[in-house]
């Protein structure tokens, strides 16, 4: 490396960095930010939801006319629903988590410099910024942000006729999402490139640590479903601005027949899905990668199943392109294949199944240190159970005609991948703060965080099962329009102070972060025993990694706990690290 | 302004958390888990599993009187409940069981000094064990959910259906009965005019006899055949207690049927239905709102614009003679539109 001696000035180390460590921070930061405005919008809307008819000031304060009288208006109250969802999806979720571990960890974990091309490293999360720039701007444009709906069905989304913030809030929403796709493809052909070809000398692909394993899966599934997004993107561009009928057919609006003839919503439904639902996968997929890689550290235990859990991995990645058609059961498509994505939806079960065992198992007769990390990521199998549970209802066709489109969804999803995901986010960055800045972040406050946040999100999730149950649609602005959901409304408020209490708790997770950067106890180099190549760098950043060669690996990443013959620990150690000889006398796993 | 006090009033609760635990001197020490923090945290896991277990039980007994009538209204919604049932109590068997591992493990084996974690990485038995036993578990599921799903979805078999189409718009419904010939008139959005709201085809010969009406009735034992359309977004017809949903798209039709088996008048008397309306009323009286009695619905389940929330049309479930009763007296569209 002969370029890491050269001068640096801010501008190239903190703004238009090109190592993927900076980088990594960079998408952090701003996931967080996106992040505490879509968690803030859900708060508000829980407001609504439990009080519809009680004013609030807070709700005047940041919603101006779309909240006049400390009342918000069904228009603002669907906008809200729309860029929280949107915004905890893609900007949060998957640019947030994805981008930030994937950068960080790829070049560390498999023992790289840094990544292939670090320009279009920069290139990718420059983009995402513009398009988390735009989104946010969006929010305030004077005719409302985009509100259809995060899946923005046309001709709703379409029509500014249908609804005031399909009009340049929908624009901008598009142009948005147009340009955070280029980032997104850019960002997962540079994790594919380098995971393929980077690899230190003795990383083989069956040595990756699973968060690599699932970086790479998430990144191919990326690559094959998100231009398939941008597409459906154009297309709705052109039906909007061109006058192209792609999505829109004999529709009568606000007293006049449009010109629009012989396309079909149906079309859209397609094509947003065929992203939609690997995108479930996009999101959690890294986070099943890190808790693997942190419960296995912390159980002081090897991942149980590692090939099954790799197996697992590209199992659930297949059929996640394959199973759009369970969010369309009731659109009206043919019966048939209603039939086919059920069977191939249901199939999803099994190594989601083999993944949560696994998982139990390396639990068992571990020696469990129990650090924030590790409580988040035993909170994440915990959710992803109870959430994906109720997938064998809403992923059964005929099951799902009775609670398709109602809270129910909206239970099933936030916990299986919203709180999943979330937790596995938080698991990532209580264990690799370290990594990042050099410091720890404060024990005590995580460990409030995490039960605080835990006990929110099974308050939250788990009694919205049952209002869905009552058959209570979601979207709905407020239930008061039929007497037969009054008795909701006791579980909404309970919803609800479970909600602001869980929101507010995240400014404890906030405040560690920020502070600990500054203030934080200094990080010894592999404060967790961990095995893995990262653990091998230096606490102090510098670029290239390692400041000599880049270290050889001689065994895969889980040797915890490992006894020789005569039953004692390897070196009276429970950890040995990658870079470890195989030792005379010791087998390979 | 106010907006910039809030935030600032959360940046101040957040310094304050920190500087609250650098008091107690808690961001100074190791930051490395202890054996004490975890005998503290494992205890505290093994309780976060009692609250999950606790907030599971109250739900499925308070959370059950706000639930849908366990009746299904329609011959076809039978099915589904039976499919319903099955599921629902494999989930809460695997629900209970994960669950109480998880937790307990983690309670179990929380870390102590010394304690040698054992070395288990892999078990072909084991793996074998759970991808074969929910590959089982899901063919029974998946069988029996397509026979449902062909079941409900089958509207070939029907004798002698009675035909309505349902018709949507921002943010209303209106239905249309095919009349004496049982067959509609032909609608497109350019025949809307005036009172014609439905777009019907007034040269069609089928369309002279055709029903409109507000409010839908059905009658008991007999299939019923729905054809939707929208006139400008999606939209979505979904009944509840028929167990019935379908969406309503402009530029095509959709349709789906059922067989309604329980007149309102029954429904009314289930016991469910009291329970739950006695509670519903109550809350009302306390309100100071009038008492309501359970009719069937038609709610808009597919967002639609500013008034989704309240798209709705009453549905009455009779018998056979009254229904008819109630369809003659109706105005057929040529008597409407002159």
């Amino acid at each position: 490396m002969s370029d890491h001696h050269h001068k640096e000035t801010f501008m190239t180390k903190f703004v238009f960095s090109q190592d993927h460590k900076m980088i990594a921070k960079q998408y952090l930061i701003t996931g967080m930010f996106m992040g505490v405005i879509g968690v803030f919008m859900s708060m508000l809307f829980r407001l609504q939801l439990a009080y519809p008819d009680t004013s609030f000031t807070i709700i005047e304060a940041f919603l101006g006319k779309g909240g006049e009288g400390g009342i918000m208006t069904p228009d603002m109250y669907m906008g809200l629903v729309t860029i929280h969802g949107t915004i905890m999806v893609f900007f949060v979720l998957t640019a947030g988590l994805s981008g930030t571990f994937s950068n960080l960890l790829i070049p560390l974990q498999i023992g790289a410099r840094d990544m292939a091309s670090g320009f279009l490293n920069m290139i990718s999360y420059w983009l995402f910024f513009l398009s988390s720039l735009i989104m946010f701007l969006s929010i305030f444009v004077h005719t409302g942000m985009a509100s259809a709906g995060w899946t923005i069905y046309p001709p709703l989304s379409a029509l500014p006729q249908a609804m005031s913030g399909s009009g340049l809030g929908m624009t901008l929403w598009l142009v948005s999402m147009a340009i955070f796709i280029a980032s997104s493809l850019l960002g997962s052909l540079n994790y594919i490139v380098t995971i393929l070809n980077l690899r230190t000398v003795g990383m083989k692909m069956t040595r990756l640590p699973l968060t690599i394993w699932a970086f790479l899966i998430t990144a191919i599934i990326g690559v094959v479903s998100f231009p398939v997004l941008l597409s459906a993107a154009l297309l709705l561009i052109f039906d909007r601005s061109f006058g192209t009928s792609f999505y829109l057919s004999d529709i009568f609006i606000q007293g006049e027949v449009l010109h629009y003839k012989g396309g079909s919503p149906i079309l859209f439904e397609h094509l947003f899905w065929f992203l939609g639902h690997p995108e479930v996968y996009i999101i959690l997929l890294p986070a099943l990668g890190i808790t693997s890689e942190v419960i296995s550290t912390n159980s002081r235990k090897p991942i149980f199943g590692y090939r099954a859990m790799i197996g697992s991995i590209m199992a659930i990645a297949f059929l996640s392109t394959i199973v759009w058609g369970h969010h369309m059961f009731v659109t009206g498509m043919n019966p048939f294949l209603g039939s086919v994505f059920t069977f191939t939806t249901l199939l999803i079960a099994i190594p989601s199944a083999v993944k949560a065992f696994n998982y139990i198992t390396t639990l068992w007769k571990g020696n469990l240190q129990l650090n924030p990390a590790m409580l988040f990521s035993i909170g994440m199998v915990s959710t992803f159970i109870t959430g994906g549970l109720t997938g064998l209802i809403l992923g059964d066709s005929a099951l799902d005609i009775n609670v398709h489109d109602t809270m129910f969804v909206v239970a099933h999803f936030h916990l299986v991948m919203g709180i999943s995901a979330l937790f596995g986010m938080f698991a990532g960055v209580y264990h690799w703060f370290p990594k990042m800045y050099g410091k720890m972040m404060s024990k005590d406050m995580g460990y409030l965080h995490f039960w605080i946040t835990a006990i929110s999100a099974y308050g939250v999730f788990f009694p919205m099962h049952f209002i869905g149950l009552a058959g209570l649609p979601r979207r709905y602005y407020s239930n008061s329009a039929f007497p037969i959901f009054d008795d909701l409304l006791h579980i909404n408020k309970v919803i609800t102070v479970f909600a602001i209490i869980g929101g507010l708790a995240q400014l404890i997770f906030l405040a560690n972060f920020f502070f600990s950067i500054k203030k934080g106890q200094k990080a010894v180099q592999n404060p967790w025993k961990g095995n893995s190549l990262e653990w091998t760098t230096p606490v102090e950043h510098i670029h290239g990694n390692w400041p000599g060669e880049i270290p050889e690996v001689h065994r895969w990443a889980y040797d915890y706990s490992k006894i020789d013959d005569n039953g004692d620990l390897w070196e009276g150690k429970d950890f040995t690290p990658q870079t470890v000889p195989i030792r005379n006398g010791e087998e390979e796993f | 302004m106010k907006a910039l006090f809030f935030i600032l009033i959360f940046v101040v609760i957040a310094t304050a958390f920190w500087q609250f635990f650098k008091l107690l001197g808690l961001t100074k020490k190791d930051q490395v888990a202890t054996e004490k923090e975890n005998n503290i945290n494992g205890w505290l896991m093994l309780g976060l599993g009692v609250f999950i277990y606790g907030l599971m039980l109250v739900s499925m007994f308070k959370g059950k009187t706000v639930l849908l009538p366990k009746l299904s209204a329609s011959l076809e919604g039978e099915h589904i409940d039976n499919l319903f049932i099955i599921t629902m109590t494999l989930i809460f068997v695997v629900q209970f069981i994960t669950q109480f591992l998880i937790y307990f493990f983690t309670f179990k084996y929380r870390g102590i000094k010394g304690r040698k974690a054992t070395f288990y990485a892999d078990s072909h038995k084991l793996e074998m064990w759970w991808t074969v036993t929910p590959t089982v578990v899901l063919s029974v599921l998946i069988i029996y959910g397509l026979w449902t799903w062909n079941n409900v979805q089958d509207l070939s078999d029907a004798e002698n259906p009675l035909i309505i189409e349902v018709y949507a718009k921002q943010f209303q419904w209106e239905a249309r009965y095919a009349g004496n010939d049982n067959q509609l008139g032909v609608g497109h959005v350019r025949y809307i005019k005036g009172i014609n709201t439905m777009g019907v085809d007034m040269t069609d010969k089928n369309a002279a006899d055709d029903v409109p009406v507000r409010e839908l009735h059905l009658p008991k034992g007999r299939k019923v055949i729905f054809k939707f359309r929208s006139q400008d977004v999606m939209h979505s017809a979904y009944m509840p207690h028929f167990r019935a949903q379908i969406n309503v798209v402009p530029g095509m039709t959709t349709s789906f049927g059922f067989t309604p088996s329980v007149t309102t008048t029954e429904m009314r008397l289930n016991e469910d239905t009291v329970e739950k309306f006695t509670a519903i009323n109550e809350l009302r009286n306390e309100e100071g709102k009038e008492a309501v009695e359970f009719d069937y619905l038609l709610l808009c389940n597919k967002i639609c614009g500013s008034s989704h929330y309240n798209m709705q049309m009453k549905v009455v479930v009779e018998e056979e003679a009254d229904f008819n009763n109630w369809l003659s007296q109706q105005k057929t569209l040529a008597q409407v539109i002159k």
